[in-house]
């Protein structure tokens, strides 16, 4: 079924609904923040608390020679200094990373990427801290660093990872997928094959908020209590258990509110370990908060693909295959978040949303002298790479084909008959309308018109550029058979208790970074049992409260948690009508249900609300035979597949001819991510990624000069959107429900920053038309874009 | 100095920033640091009735001066139009980057009752959300326009003029 938006909720009068259910509704926890009253991690101040600060490397490789603390650990205000050494000792300079690697908390051996951290030091306030660590003295040897990822695997580059037993190169680990025989096959017997160079450049989520920790350890019951920035509490603290040796029923992970996370909060970083360790030694509580540079050249990055692309088709525009070979740099470790069998996350969704007969991948991943990462930057695991690939390519064929972009993908769609369709790389897409959500885009665009003022302008030398891009996601990681980080299956748990008077408490395992959980979740559960959103608490992020689960990133959090939370909702309602036929006095088949009460069918007047029945539960008097007191379930919900969110974007620009400037003029977005909870909070996380998108596509590239200087260390040389960047967003939609998920929703969290790049990327290339462009690499700056002008597009990296 | 109409004395390092003396010193945590180029603005704050980057004062430099803050916004137990704006017409979601957003924007509409959607975008193109994509925040200032004029549900969010 697909529903057409005809009039998008925008007029204030009706900013004041408050559904029993799913609608626009207000959000829950917007009071607190506009009064200033979010609880952040450097807003945690515990008595006694002391402040750590790391102390981190000077260059991109260099072996560690000597390192003098004494200086340092005689300041006044000083309480601690930790070296590599003195972890070591405890067998704490290592620890696993999300991909299966290890990662060292403080450099024992060498330095393998600038910003590493290399000492710490605890002191009275945040300013001593930092003072004392310009009193360490540490002398290095400097090592040629490896920056150049298509060099990484040369004969003579340094072997950076000299750690792992016998390691002779920069070789990280290789991955195919897909059918290379068929593929050729199809290659073979194509009119056309299109070929391109493209990269996909390092990035950085860059939440506002940097990443912190405070821990407090208490030395007398033995309990470590650890408020820290993550998108994963229950992970992480198993992951401490694991590293740390703490039994894990002594460590409680506190999230509190997150300012934005993206995926730069899913990893544990060394600075947390530190922060654990300093509490350990000092039995005091120790926060750290990193600063933004700490934060762009340490933590986190996303993307760092090299990609070729091929795509083989008929002269008519029917698309036979896909084919990639992929150069992945992922630093000096591999802190890839993604399941573990999936070491290139879901990027064998770079067939897109097209129908082919063959496609295939061959990845090869590196070590370099660079941070390490890795993290799905508002995107399903390494979706938002694929999606590029292929939209970037498809364009490159229409260029190729002098066809217009659109009729090229409207000829290869999926058909929604097709589905559950699945593709070439063996993905079992869900549910989609692609041609009525392609349409409805163009509709909103006045497609027509907007290519007819182009041809005017391009008449006139103007560069105006229509951009077009349509995304399929995977997300909602996933089925436990297949998918586990470090062997902790993907599933998620949820518990609702209803309390005497009607009131609700949901514990949820996945973690708001922003998103609004407090609210949709609570709507989630209004939906299933009736009880308005405003009687439902929504507790995530302490794992002393919550259920186990993996937490949120690869917009997981309504897939999987949200089909949780609808699931013991239901549990609860199974109860509530065995309760309500007891006090109807007629059998449970002869209630119904409406939502928040059960009557008599055929007697809607004999009815018993909710609220009646909690009461009831917990009341005196005898409940129906074999039913316990109490009304509250819990479950672990395991995802049956993935969910495949899908959206058509268009975008026009205009570049200034003079100057190589490009403006968003426009960007129209029609996202289908199947049944929609909160209209509002579903536009403003789209709107979100659509500003990561022109970021991307535009402005952001964490760079490297040749010596491994990273050359994007703030927030005047990493350039992130303002106001002034973004145009007015036009959002609409389509309504494709998920047939295998309880409410049918699919996510939407990262749709937008998938989806975004490539529109306004081939909007780009499209305006430079005229000076026989086919492809130019993000971010399109100013010179960029100038230097494709002059016949000369380079690669960034 | 003058927190939010409270007169403080305090004894501080010359060195300490003001956003660190409010948070730190004073428990004013609702001023949030993002940045350390002055880039980010999730630390504006009122001096002197103007809005300022925290990060970039130091709390000497305040001494004598009137200092708002985000937690100053809502007076006698009723919030401020701007901030029943950005409620309204969700122009938060992690919040992080809001005070300062709400701080900004409401020396804005103080000086300006109507301000066009331009107006509205240059105001805040000195700080970073990261969040929302910006156009929520256009129309919560001008749904904070409205209703402070009076002229509210005539308003469309829709038509960004
Ligand atoms: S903290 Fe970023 S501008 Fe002040
Ligand atoms: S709401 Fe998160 S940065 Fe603006």
């Amino acid at each position: 079924m697909t529903a057409v938006s005809e009039t998008p909720v925008t007029a204030f009068e009706d900013n004041d609904q408050s559904p029993v259910g799913y609608g626009r509704m207000l959000r829950k926890e917007d009071p607190r923040f506009i009064r200033g009253k979010g609880r952040y991690i450097d807003d945690v101040q515990l008595p006694g608390m002391l402040h750590l600060a790391i102390l981190r490397a000077p260059m991109a490789h260099g072996r560690l020679v000597s390192i003098d603390t004494t200086k340092a650990a005689a300041h006044p205000k000083v309480k601690l200094v930790v070296t590599g050494a003195m972890l070591a000792e405890k067998g704490l300079a290592w620890m696993p990373t999300l991909s299966n690697d290890v990662q060292a908390v403080l450099v024992t051996d060498k330095v393998r990427f600038q910003g590493q951290e290399v000492a710490f030091v605890v002191a009275e306030d945040r300013y001593a801290a930092r003072d004392a660590l310009e009193l360490i003295d540490v002398e290095y040897d400097m090592l040629t660093p490896v920056i150049d990822v298509r060099k990484a695997l040369e004969a003579d580059a340094p072997v950076i990872r000299d750690d792992l037993e016998g390691k002779t190169d920069n070789h990280c680990f290789d991955w195919e997928t897909g059918d290379a025989a068929a593929t050729e096959a199809a290659f073979a017997q194509a009119d056309v094959v299109v070929r391109e160079d493209i990269v996909y450049p390092r990035v950085h989520p860059a939440p506002m908020e940097t990443c912190g920790a405070v821990a407090d350890y208490d030395g007398v019951d033995g309990k470590l209590t650890l408020y820290s920035t993550t998108q994963a509490p229950h992970a992480h603290r198993t992951l401490y258990a694991i590293v740390a040796g703490l039994p894990e029923h002594k460590i409680r992970v506190l999230a509190g509110d997150i300012g934005g996370g993206f995926g730069n909060k899913v990893p544990i970083y060394p600075g947390y370990v530190c922060a654990i360790v300093g509490s350990l030694l000092t039995g005091k509580p120790v926060k750290w908060v990193e600063d933004r540079s700490e934060n762009l050249t340490s933590t986190g990055f996303a993307r760092d693909y090299v990609m070729r692309g091929e795509i083989a088709a008929t002269r008519d525009g029917k698309i036979l295959a896909i084919r990639t070979n992929v150069l992945a740099d992922h630093g000096a470790f591999n802190g890839t978040a993604a399941p573990v069998k999936y070491p290139a996350g879901f990027f064998g969704v770079f067939t897109g949303s097209y129908d082919l007969q063959a496609a295939y991948c061959k990845m090869t991943a590196v070590y370099t002298n660079k941070a390490p990462g890795g993290v799905a930057y508002a995107c399903s695991f390494r979706i938002t790479e694929a999606v590029y690939l292929v939209e970037r390519i498809v364009d490159c064929l229409a260029h190729e084909l002098d066809m217009d972009p659109v009729q090229l993908r409207l000829k290869n769609f999926i058909r929604p008959e097709q589905f559950p369709y699945e593709t070439k790389t063996g993905w079992v897409y869900d549910s989609g309308e692609y041609e009525s959500t392609m349409r409805e885009a163009m509709r909103i665009a006045g497609y027509e018109e907007l290519r007819r003022e182009q041809a005017q302008k391009r008449e006139r030398g103007e560069l105006m550029g229509i951009g077009v891009a349509f995304f399929t996601e995977a997300v909602g990681a996933g089925p436990r058979k297949d998918m586990d980080i470090l062997g902790l299956g993907m599933a998620d748990g949820s518990e609702l208790r209803v309390h005497p008077t009607g009131k609700a408490v949901l514990r949820i395992s996945c973690m708001s970074q922003g998103q609004g959980h407090e609210t949709t979740f609570a709507q989630i559960v209004a939906e299933e049992i009736g009880i308005p959103p405003a009687d439902i608490q929504v507790v995530n992020g302490d794992t002393d409260q919550t259920p186990f689960g993996l937490g949120t990133y690869g917009s997981r959090s309504t897939p999987v948690s949200g089909a949780a939370a609808a699931l013991v909702a239901r549990k609860v309602r199974d109860k509530a009508r065995i309760i309500a036929s007891g006090m109807l006095e007629v059998s449970v088949a002869a209630l119904d249900w409406e939502k928040g009460a059960f009557h008599v069918k055929g007697d809607p007047s004999k009815s018993v609300t909710i609220q009646d029945i909690a009461m009831r539960a917990h009341g005196a008097g005898d409940l129906p035979e074999g039913i316990e007191g109490g009304l509250e379930a819990q479950i672990c919900y395991n995802p049956s597949n993935l969910t495949y969110p899908n959206g058509a974007y268009i975008c026009v620009v205009d570049v200034d001819a003079g100057t190589g400037r490009v403006k968003v003029r426009r960007f129209i977005a029609v996202d289908d991510c199947g049944t929609r909870i909160n209209p509002m909070i579903i536009e403003g996380q789209v709107h979100g990624g659509l500003t990561d998108g022109v970021g991307m596509a535009l402005m952001e590239i964490i760079a490297f000069d040749e010596d491994g200087n990273c050359t994007s260390g703030s927030l005047m040389d990493y350039l992130i959107p303002t106001a002034m960047e973004v145009p007015d967003w036009e959002t609409g939609f389509t309504v494709t429900p998920s047939p295998h998920h309880p409410i049918g929703a699919k996510g939407v969290g990262e749709s937008a920053t998938v989806g975004s790049p490539p529109a306004i990327v081939n909007a780009v290339v499209d305006a430079l038309k005229p000076f026989g462009i086919r492809h130019a690499d993000m971010p399109l700056t100013p010179s960029r874009v100038w230097d494709a002008m002059q016949g000369r597009p380079q690669p960034p990296i | 100095m003058t927190v939010n109409s409270d007169e403080v004395t305090r004894e501080v390092e010359g060195r300490l920033l003001l956003v660190h003396f409010l948070r730190d010193h004073l428990g004013l945590t609702g001023t949030h640091w993002g940045c350390d180029t002055s880039n980010c603005g999730a630390c504006v704050v009122w001096l002197d009735g103007e809005p300022v980057k925290s990060c970039t004062v130091l709390a000497a430099m305040a001494g004598g001066h009137e200092v708002r803050t985000v937690e100053g916004l809502e007076q006698g137990g009723e919030l401020d139009p701007i901030q029943q704006g950005f409620m309204q017409c969700h122009g938060l979601q992690c919040g992080f980057c809001t005070p300062g957003m709400l701080m900004t924007t409401r020396a804005l509409l103080d000086r300006n009752q109507n301000p066009t959607e331009a107006e509205i975008r240059e105001a805040i193109s000195g700080q970073i959300c990261r969040c929302t994509g910006y156009a929520t925040i256009v129309r919560s200032v001008q749904w904070a326009a409205a209703e402070q004029a009076g002229t509210r549900t005539t308003v469309d969010a829709g038509a960004q003029s």
